[in-house]
């Protein structure tokens, strides 16, 4: 698996977790992912906030976001590792690299078209659409 | 005729509201101003499940999923609303349902 892949990692660390704690869980996952040969693009504590709903418990957590790119190796190990741990709540990884391939296309689509429009004529669908609206009444 | 335009979206709250806002003001008939996708107008590619400011003006107070019907956002960008409010969700950012 050559390809890199960019990932999104979320995790809520129990809130009863002094603010050294939580740095130092952080940083141990970091190592996690650079010891599997990850890279870490990101890091960003998210800080304390209210959970939606109760997990374990408990009303609010510390959000911890890192973005990791890699093969996915090190994403299995750092998953592994975070459902072990009990200080973890929740933890939720989402490929983001996709996704993002797409932004860019559509950003680049748009771009063509917005080139394109004045030199022919023709008219946006959107614009006729809204026009007619007014009228259906 | 145009009572039962009203049963059918009679029920929810917000289309309350909205219809309010379109109305034309001509007849019982009200001419309801084609509500247009804000994401399509803001150029948004990717609705991010972190920002949960944006998130929850689609989640009403009982939790559900604004339909588009209502909010007026395009399918495309619906897709990409409800997939992050799925994943707020799972993290907590957003609850599954409320009371």
């Amino acid at each position: 698996m050559a390809e890199k892949r960019s990932y999104e990692v979320v995790f809520i660390v129990d809130p009863d977790a002094a603010d050294d704690e939580v740095m130092r869980l952080s940083e141990n996952f970091q190592k996690i992912v650079t010891d599997q040969g990850g890279t870490i693009a990101k890091t960003e504590m998210m800080g304390r906030r209210q959970l939606a709903y109760e997990i374990n418990h408990k009303r609010e957590g510390s959000y911890i976001l890192l973005e990791v790119a890699g093969s996915g190796a090190e994403i299995a190990e750092l998953e592994r590792r975070m459902r072990v741990n009990d200080r973890v709540l929740r933890y939720m990884t989402i490929r983001v690299d996709d996704a993002r391939q797409r932004a860019d296309k559509l950003k680049a689509r748009r771009a063509r078209k917005a080139a394109r429009r004045p030199a022919s004529g023709k008219r946006k669908q959107a614009d006729a659409d809204t026009e007619f609206e007014g009228q259906t009444a | 005729m145009s009572t039962n335009y009203d049963d059918r979206d009679s029920g929810f709250g917000l289309e309350r509201e909205y219809e309010r806002a379109g109305m034309g003001g001509r007849g019982p008939r009200r001419m309801q101003r084609r509500k247009i996708c804000r994401f399509c107008i803001d150029k948004v590619d990717l609705i991010d499940f972190k920002d949960v400011k944006l998130l929850q003006s689609y989640v009403p107070e009982r939790g559900k999923i604004l339909p588009r019907r209502i909010s007026g956002v395009c399918a495309a960008h619906q897709r990409m609303l409800a997939e992050a409010i799925k994943r707020a969700r799972n993290i907590a950012l957003l609850p599954y349902a409320a009371d």
